[in-house]
């Protein structure tokens, strides 16, 4: 009997984890004060918004689609929370869940019309983004909602450990993800869909009501990064989040996720928003302008992307040569 | 059938050359390919000659050996090359752009411009002048190329590679998606090319093309050259013998022709001009053909029952039970019907393991708590069916994509076995697979239908469907015109009917029952 295949190879993430274990020694040596445990504490703290986004994001990708509105959800969902919670005076739970269900709104909104009229969901995330912007700007008047400290209980680090509820909820979330995507059958119909549709359905498998999931389940996590947005600086601002969906893809595509559908990994997506956190947060305490910190910030991403091809070849090229 | 006088100097001289990858693929293997004639090269997967074809081509570099083309030497490094030398290569796996037009396809590399622009005008000249030089002078050029039928396709191709300086012209498969007056028109095509000296490198998995149109045939095994001798002379029998190494072909059987209950029943199904008021029976235990000419609505058939394309009328029911509600390939499948279609690319999952392609369709059956997939025992019905189709896969987790076209073929009829359906329908199961996965794919259907299971089995070769089948239904213009029983049927009363809606139009009005 043959050995099972491992699900997520280890193999296939070291080379990200060398990557990000050489940033954190490259920061340390540049700059005294970074290898500490607040710059990590801070870091951890700022990035479960991203880390969220980036698993919906990834399982976006693998079906071949992309989801652009990520960010305008996530500020629309933030509005609807803050709005409930400070003018509609609703139960904190209840104005959680209108958030979330703004974004699984959205979401299935997104996932429907994609599949439906057979549009590609580029062009209708694109006009999702506008809508869900703009509904964000009607929810809160256009102006800022300050919540207060009502929502410390999840943005708030916990003193013992010094990261925050919402992080370790998102890193929870990170691993649902990657569970969902090789252990289950919506997960590896995912993959299938994103390979070859035609095949799929000629395998008597409807892939429209995967990709409608896919898609909800995108816009459910925006919402869910809306929640950790607020808590995270007790307001809600309706221009939140502008050009996310572009950090969440870097993230997905460093951690090799192909834009071409068929394969990715969630976990490798959470490293590659680790990378990105890592790498602004260094550069940030080098003294590093905001000019150097994007041109390094994009070099990096090309870089990754170019470092995974390779990798690719090589493995193949071994696999031809056993 | 050799050509008369000409003095035939090998234009291309191969010499010891070797190859190998992990294992050796090709040893000192000697080639001539001479002036006007048309030179077979034969073997099974793994043979080498696709390796062979490769090399010539400049896809692929020789580790040893020497190659010399018309007395100089020739060492081409990239297909460029090859072609700038006049090596023109058709290749089984089309190589065409199918959102450009049939005519920017036949120039793709050189098309006509003037002052950096491309001109229309001399372009669709020079592709109707291209086309017609393989029988296709009534197709637009202006015609987007994913749009025709692979047989199109496949001579649009050829017609790309002749448009060319050709001195060397290598087909890999070039009738794998004719039918026989295509093939009939490709022939006379290569005759004529060869009469004018082309010297062409034919390399076929249809043992009886090679015996018509092959001046000689050298065969190859596990990568050395077994013979090169004359095609006069060599029976379809000894072609196998030396591909294999033994006589395969008595081998294949003839099944029990038992027949069930009826397991389908297709009533008066129509789908635009291809499908029209189709209705057959098809029995438990029973191998149904579908013969006809490419384009007379076979494969749109299988594609109406299946659900793949909704048809716009008619019923289709297993058995004696209700008509089916089909909206999908979904409820076809849940119905127990299942397909392989005819082109493979439309199956396979590239990119993924053999594993996950076998068990695409069934998924549901390994999951545990609905959910969960259930990877032990996953692995073990993929490993039991690798063992059954005799898969040939480095693992169960080699991307399928790598396979060879029969191994593909196989997969995908793995995936219809693990689901254990009762009706299945097969659309070309073997084209373009080589001898031994056509062997495998007849005894896999031939266990089937002696399993109880109901066949239709959509063939371009009716020798393969004569040997196949129960019952031969032909199909002419969209409609079943005729369908014989086994004992019944020749080859000449199949083509006859299969022609009989395109001669005159007068006597269209035979319906199918």
């Amino acid at each position: 009997m043959r050995k099972l295949p491992a699900t997520p190879r280890v193999a296939e993430y070291v080379g990200m984890l060398a990557v990000l274990v050489l940033l954190v020694a490259l920061f340390s040596g540049l700059s005294g004060h970074f290898f500490s445990r607040i710059t990590f504490t801070t870091l951890a703290n700022q990035i479960p918004a991203l880390t969220v986004i980036a698993v919906g994001m990834t399982l976006v990708l693998i079906v071949a689609g992309i989801d652009l509105s990520v960010g305008s959800v996530m500020a629309l969902g933030a509005a609807v929370l803050a709005v409930a919670r400070v003018e509609w005076q609703l139960p904190l739970p209840l104005a959680i869940l209108l958030c979330l269900s703004a974004g699984l709104l959205a979401g299935v909104g997104n996932g429907f019309i994609t599949v439906r009229w057979a549009i590609p969901s580029f062009i209708v995330t694109l006009g999702m983004l506008e809508i869900a912007r703009g509904g964000a700007y009607v929810v809160t008047e256009s102006r800022s909602v300050f919540v207060g400290a009502a929502m410390d209980a999840v943005g708030m680090p916990l003193p013992a450990i010094g990261v925050s509820p919402a992080f370790i909820c998102a890193v929870l979330i990170v691993v649902a993800g990657q569970v969902l995507l090789s252990r289950t059958i919506l997960g590896r119909h995912m993959v299938a869909i994103g390979t070859n549709p035609e095949a799929v359905r000629l395998s008597g498998i409807d892939p429209r009501p995967v990709i409608v999931t896919v898609f909800a389940l995108s816009g459910l996590l925006s919402g869910v990064a809306g929640v950790f947005h607020v808590a995270y600086l007790e307001s809600a601002d309706p221009n939140a989040g502008i050009g996310l969906e572009l950090s969440a893809i870097a993230a997905v595509v460093i951690g090799g996720t192909s834009l071409m559908g068929g394969r990715g990994s969630v976990v490798s997506s959470f490293l590659g928003v680790l990378i990105i956190a890592v790498l602004q947060t260094g550069l940030a305490q080098i003294g590093a302008t905001e000019p150097t910190k994007r041109i390094v910030t994009g070099a990096v991403i090309v870089a990754a992307v170019i470092l995974d091809a390779y990798r690719r070849t090589l493995r193949d090229r071994r696999q031809i040569e056993s | 059938m050799m050509p008369e006088g000409r003095a035939r100097e090998p234009v291309l001289r191969v010499r010891g050359v070797d190859k190998r990858y992990a294992a050796p693929v090709l040893t000192r293997v000697d080639f001539d390919l001479r002036e006007g004639e048309v030179h077979a090269v034969m073997g099974a997967n793994g043979a080498g000659k696709s390796t062979l074809t490769r090399i010539i081509c400049g896809l692929t570099a020789p580790d040893r050996g020497t190659m010399t083309l018309a007395g100089d030497r020739y060492a081409p490094r990239t297909r460029r090359d090859a072609q700038r030398s006049g090596v023109q290569l058709v290749m089984q796996e089309l190589n065409l752009v199918p959102t450009l037009s049939v005519a920017e396809n036949l120039f793709l590399t050189d098309l006509p411009s003037r002052f950096g622009f491309v001109s229309s005008a001399r372009l669709l000249a020079k592709a109707k002048a291209a086309l017609s030089v393989v029988g296709l002078s009534e197709l637009d050029p202006r015609l987007t190329v994913g749009r025709l039928g692979i047989g199109h396709q496949q001579l649009v191709a050829v017609a790309s590679a002749l448009a060319h300086p050709c001195r060397v012209l290598v087909l890999d498969e070039p009738t794998a998606a004719l039918t026989d007056s295509d093939i009939e028109l490709a022939f006379a095509r290569l005759r004529a090319l060869r009469a004018a000296g082309t010297a062409i490198l034919y390399i076929s998995h249809r043992l009886e093309e090679i015996q018509r149109i092959a001046d000689r045939i050298t065969v190859l095994r596990d990568g050395r050259v077994v013979a090169t001798r004359p095609a006069a002379g060599v029976s379809l029998d000894d072609m196998v013998q030396l591909m294999v190494g033994e006589r395969a072909l008595e081998a294949l059987d003839q099944r029990e022709h038992a027949r069930g209950e009826v397991a389908l029943r297709v009533e008066a199904l129509s789908r635009g001009r291809r499908v029209r008021n189709v209705a057959f029976d098809v029995r438990r235990g029973e191998i149904f053909g579908l013969a006809g000419l490419v384009g007379s609505g076979r494969t749109e058939t299988l594609r109406a029952i299946f659900g793949a394309d909704r048809p716009q009328r008619g019923r289709v029911s297993r058995g004696a039970g209700p008509p089916l509600r089909i909206r999908g390939p979904q409820d076809a499948v849940r119905a127990g019907i299942g397909m392989v279609p005819e082109d493979r690319k439309e199956a396979i999952l590239h990119s993924q393991p053999v594993r996950v392609n076998m068990t695409l369709a069934v998924l549901r059956a390994f999951a545990r708590a609905r959910w969960w997939i259930d990877r032990t025992g996953e692995v073990r019905a993929a490993a039991d069916l690798r063992t059954r189709l005799d898969v040939r896969s480095r693992s169960l987790d080699q991307p399928a994509g790598e396979l060879s076209g029969g191994n593909q073929q196989k997969v995908v009829i793995a995936r219809w076995l693990l689901r254990d359906c009762g009706v299945l329908l097969f659309d070309e199961p073997t084209r373009g697979i080589d001898v031994s996965a056509k062997i495998a794919v007849y005894r896999v259907l031939n266990e089937l239908a002696a399993a109880g299971k109901a066949l239709v089995v959509v063939s371009s070769e009716l020798p393969e469907l004569m040997a196949l089948c129960d019952r031969i239904g032909v199909m002419s213009g969209g409609r079943l015109v005729a369908t014989f029983a086994r004992g019944q049927w020749s080859q000449e009363t199949i083509v006859a009917a299969a022609f009989s809606e395109y001669a005159g139009r007068r006597d269209n009005t035979r319906g199918s029952h």
